[in-house]
């Protein structure tokens, strides 16, 4: 048999999944060397998306920040933005009221369900599946409805400020997410049904692209992919922020870290996240969402007309950006892929020295090779759909 | 000889009609609604002429004239003859299976015997097989003359997955001949006048197995493994555009057709409808007169046998639209493995009940 | 208070590379020498009490005008006792490399990457050092403070 293959002249092929690939949504570039379908090699490339969002941060104040994280992780914007004012409340040192903590777990949790919405049905799609992605397309465009209820817009949301919120919930909110939550809680019982259990699902996700869970902690892995490998490791859970250690739920743990065990996990936490926001609403206290502390966080705009220290104030936020003391800190929150980390520090004046995002899915995607060597080259598309890349937050 | 001159140049102007006039574009209606309708949405419905949507069908026409409009080009370093004789390699045979497939039983009209197939073979059977196997061609030659990875790999997916199942196809059928003792589709189809001697209650097994064989023959999802759009772009023709794309598209629409033509002459009877014999309808138009009655009895028969293949294009395009698709090597175990020694299984308990029961 | 413990047990064992610890606003951080900051990144990771098997983060700050000029930090976490730290260490500007923790913690491989692609600190013993984010052709650091957001590129030019 070696003699036949020695007069073959075969090499291997190289073949380039390009930035512009259905599959690579988040664009990466990945240059497989193929063996007929089974992978030899696999190298990944990203940066594509590359907008340069730490210059721009420490170019511009504190505030203006705001709008560069919602870009970070696109189809969760609002847990970037929440991720980022609690770092910086962190550096300040300060307390936000009650009722703002309770109304920036509802967006958080929101954004969380769109994330894992997008993923399922992305990967749905790739696998041939196309009406699951349509389905919890139509479930992730009823989530979009209620954070544009929420802070009007759907995915550039801008909502959260330092200090506070950029407006309260709306009238009406609490009847709408009933509505809508009972839509999504039937279409996720519809792709259920259609992936769940389906044999040609589970023979394409089962024991691909497993990590055994010392090799994912040591890659880094956190989020749905680390505790679909069977590590019980959540941000809301080992360090709660907010009001999370009030709330009653669970997180999903898989066991053996394969693309079954990720879906499972993230359809799960869809569920657990829907039981939060409810939880959250029904347990929303009275008063006010901004901090009084005109410092840091501008009163309303009726004092700032009418009143000079406001508007003084308001005025040197505006010019200066706000003042954080020197220091340091790092402040971590769970993001839809895994812990989002923020590394913040701060020298007195109104613009950051050094903002950094610890994006959860750039050690994800740096673990692809490990996952897809020997494989078929079909592989790497449900495997790189669990991942869950976002081409915002890996490359920033 | 002018009848039967006639006769033949009629039969192949209706099945041409009826294939590449209704079924090539109304199937790309259908795939557009039916899809829609399972997704829950609305599907395409905005070409209008003068401000009428027909529902969308007016979308059928109007990629007809943009497909004629676009640019074709061959990708350089390409093989020309090859890139452009492909599509057609690929077409044709899906046009020409349909000549045995009978459409209709034997009626005398005017005095002249008249079987409503376009060319009634001997090898029936064996003539659809060997077209499927030169469709073949047509896939490996698009995948290899366009210079690219991504076809080179569509292509040699299709040339394994489709020669494979074909293996898997001749051997499902065998049971079936078999039970009807002849190869010739008119008299398979002849034979299944009682409803329960039709080919589903005889081979139920080799019901199934055909279909999964035949919906992987024709690259459809959930085998649709050649052309897998979110893997390989468009695998196999990535590198085609305008009309030589069509061809492939209407190759394989066509194909669907024939699938539902060859299963329903097999396995559902034909042009029979269930517990009415000819002798029935014939004397139910009597009040035509007798050259009337078998007009219309023909067009009956006619109707049900396209009322069938219908219900079974129904029947894949749900299949398409519900099931993801497999990986490629589960592909291949799947017909190695498990389809091909259910087929053998199948044949030898065939041949027992052959034997014993209906000798 | 189980926060200082890390840094108890850090100070005991290598007195003398550690520079500065504290902890502020609730963040532990031990400020080392550059040259043994693999021996202490294996301990922390190894050692029975500590158990770092997470290294959430590696990055580096510019502070341009003092020395050193460049901080690579490095936040790591302990899925056993909950605990975070952070390792900061420090480079020079004319002396500008570190060692790798490749060997130690694979998820660094990227993160000392992208850190060399944007300030150009290079890591002894990293397997593949080359950039990451930005484009082969890329001149410069752009992280670093001198080195102005408007600045224009050679592949981008409007000569081009």
């Amino acid at each position: 048999m070696s003699e036949i293959t020695k007069d073959l002249h075969s090499e291997h092929m190289v073949i380039n999944m390009g930035p512009s690939h259905p599959v690579t949504h988040g664009t990466v570039k990945f240059l497989a060397t193929l063996d007929g379908e089974t992978i030899v090699d696999l190298k990944v490339d990203i940066g594509y998306l590359h907008r340069g969002f730490e210059k721009m941060c420490e170019n511009g104040t504190w505030q203006q920040v705001i709008p560069y994280t919602d870009r970070l992780n696109y189809v969760s914007p609002l847990i970037n933005n929440v991720g980022y004012a609690l770092a910086v409340e962190k550096l300040i040192g300060i307390d936000i009221p009650e009722r703002c903590k309770y109304v920036r777990v509802i967006a958080c949790e929101l954004s969380r369900m769109a994330d894992h919405f997008t993923n399922v049905a992305a990967s749905g799609l790739e696998l041939g599946a196309f009406t699951a992605f349509l389905y919890f397309v139509e479930a992730r465009d009823l989530v979009w409805e209620l954070i544009e209820m929420l802070c009007g817009a759907r995915v550039t949301a801008n909502y959260v400020r330092i200090g506070g919120l950029k407006n309260d919930l709306p009238d009406g909110f609490k009847e709408k997410t009933v509505e809508v939550f009972k839509k999504c809680r039937g279409l996720w019982e519809d792709v259920d049904k259609l992936l769940t259990k389906n044999r040609i699902f589970i023979d394409r996700v089962r024991d691909v692209g497993v990590m055994p869970a010392d090799e994912a902690i040591a890659w880094g892995f956190t989020g749905p992919c680390l505790r679909a490998c069977g590590v019980p490791y959540d941000v809301r859970k080992a360090q709660p922020y907010l009001v999370y250690d009030r709330m009653d739920f669970e997180v999903p743990i898989g066991e053996t870290g394969d693309n079954f065990d990720k879906y499972l996990v993230r359809m799960e936490e869809i569920k657990q996240s829907m039981h939060i926001v409810e939880q959250a609403l029904d347990q929303l206290p009275a008063g006010p969402v901004n901090i009084d502390m005109p410092q840091y966080r501008w009163q309303s705009k009726d004092d700032i007309y009418n009143r000079i220290d406001s508007l003084i104030f308001h005025f040197k936020t505006v010019i200066e950006g706000i003042k954080p003391p020197a220091g340091e800190i790092y402040h971590a929150v769970e993001g839809g892929n895994g812990e989002l980390g923020f590394y913040l520090v701060s020298d007195g004046s109104g613009k950051p020295v050094k903002c950094r995002v610890r994006p959860p899915c750039f050690p994800l995607t740096a673990a692809m090779p490990r996952m897809m060597k020997g494989r078929l080259i079909a592989d790497i598309v449900p495997t790189f759909d669990m991942i869950n890349m976002i081409g915002g937050e890996c490359d920033r | 000889m002018l009848a039967d001159l006639i006769e033949s140049i009629a039969k192949i102007v209706f099945i041409f009609s009826v294939n590449l006039g209704f079924f090539a574009p109304v199937l790309g209606w259908v795939e557009r609604k039916q899809s829609a309708v399972m997704q829950d949405r609305i599907g395409a419905n905005r070409a209008d002429i003068f401000g009428y949507t027909a529902i969308g069908l007016f979308h059928s026409i109007a990629d007809a004239i943009k497909v004629l409009c676009k640019e074709d080009f061959i990708p350089t370093g390409a093989n020309r003859f090859f890139h452009t004789v492909a599509p057609f390699v690929s077409l044709v045979p899906a046009i020409a299976t349909f000549s045995v497939i009978p459409f209709g039983g034997s009626y005398t009209l005017f005095g002249h015997n008249v079987h409503l197939v376009i060319a009634d073979l001997d090898v029936g059977i064996l003539f659809i097989f060997a077209l499927a196997s030169l469709s073949t061609y047509g896939v490996v030659l698009a995948g290899w003359s366009s210079r690219s990875n991504w076809s080179l790999l569509g292509g040699l997916r299709a040339s394994g997955q489709m020669l494979s199942y074909e293996v898997a196809m001749g051997l499902t059928i065998i049971g079936v001949i078999m039970v009807y003792g002849s190869l010739k589709l008119t008299d398979i189809g002849a034979m299944q006048a009682d409803f329960f001697r039709w080919g589903i209650f005889m081979q139920p097994l080799g019901f199934i197995l055909f279909l999964a064989c035949a919906i992987a023959e024709n690259k459809r999802a959930p085998f649709d493994v050649p052309e897998a759009e979110s893997e390989l772009v468009a695998g196999y023709f990535t590198e085609y555009s305008g009309l030589k794309f069509v061809m492939f598209w209407m190759g394989e629409f066509l194909e669907i057709v024939t699938i539902g033509g060859i299963v329903t002459t097999l396995f559902f009877g034909a042009w029979h409808l269930p517990f009415v014999t000819d002798q029935m309808l014939l004397s139910f138009f009597q009040f035509a007169g007798p050259n009337g009655a078998v007009i219309l009895a023909m067009l009956v028969n006619i109707a049900t046998f396209f009322a069938k293949v219908v219900f079974f294009i129904w029947l894949q395009m749900a299949i398409r639209w519900t099931l993801p698709r497999f990986r490629y090597d589960q592909i291949m175990r799947l017909c190695w493995k498990m389809i091909l020694p259910l087929a053998l299984i199948n044949i030898l308990i065939t041949g027992l009940v052959v034997l014993l029961w209906i000798k | 208070m189980n926060a200082s413990v890390t840094l108890n047990r850090l100070s005991e064992r290598f007195s003398g590379s550690i520079i500065e610890t504290h902890s502020y606003k609730g963040d532990d951080t031990a400020v080392v020498k550059k040259e043994d900051i693999l021996e202490i990144c294996t301990f922390l990771r190894d050692d029975e009490g500590l158990r770092y098997n997470f290294m959430m983060d590696l990055t580096a700050v510019d502070y341009l005008g003092k020395e050193p000029r460049f901080e690579v930090v490095y936040h790591l976490y302990s899925l056993k006792y909950n605990r975070r730290v952070r390792i900061k260490a420090g480079v020079s500007g004319l002396d500008c490399n570190i060692d790798s923790i490749v060997t130690i913690w694979e998820s660094a491989n990227w993160f000392e990457r992208e850190v060399f692609d944007m300030y150009g600190i290079t890591f002894n013993g990293h397997p593949e050092l080359r950039r990451i984010l930005l484009y082969e052709g890329f001149e410069g650091h752009p992280l670093r403070k001198d080195y102005p957001i408007k600045k224009r590129q050679p592949l981008i030019g409007p000569n081009n």
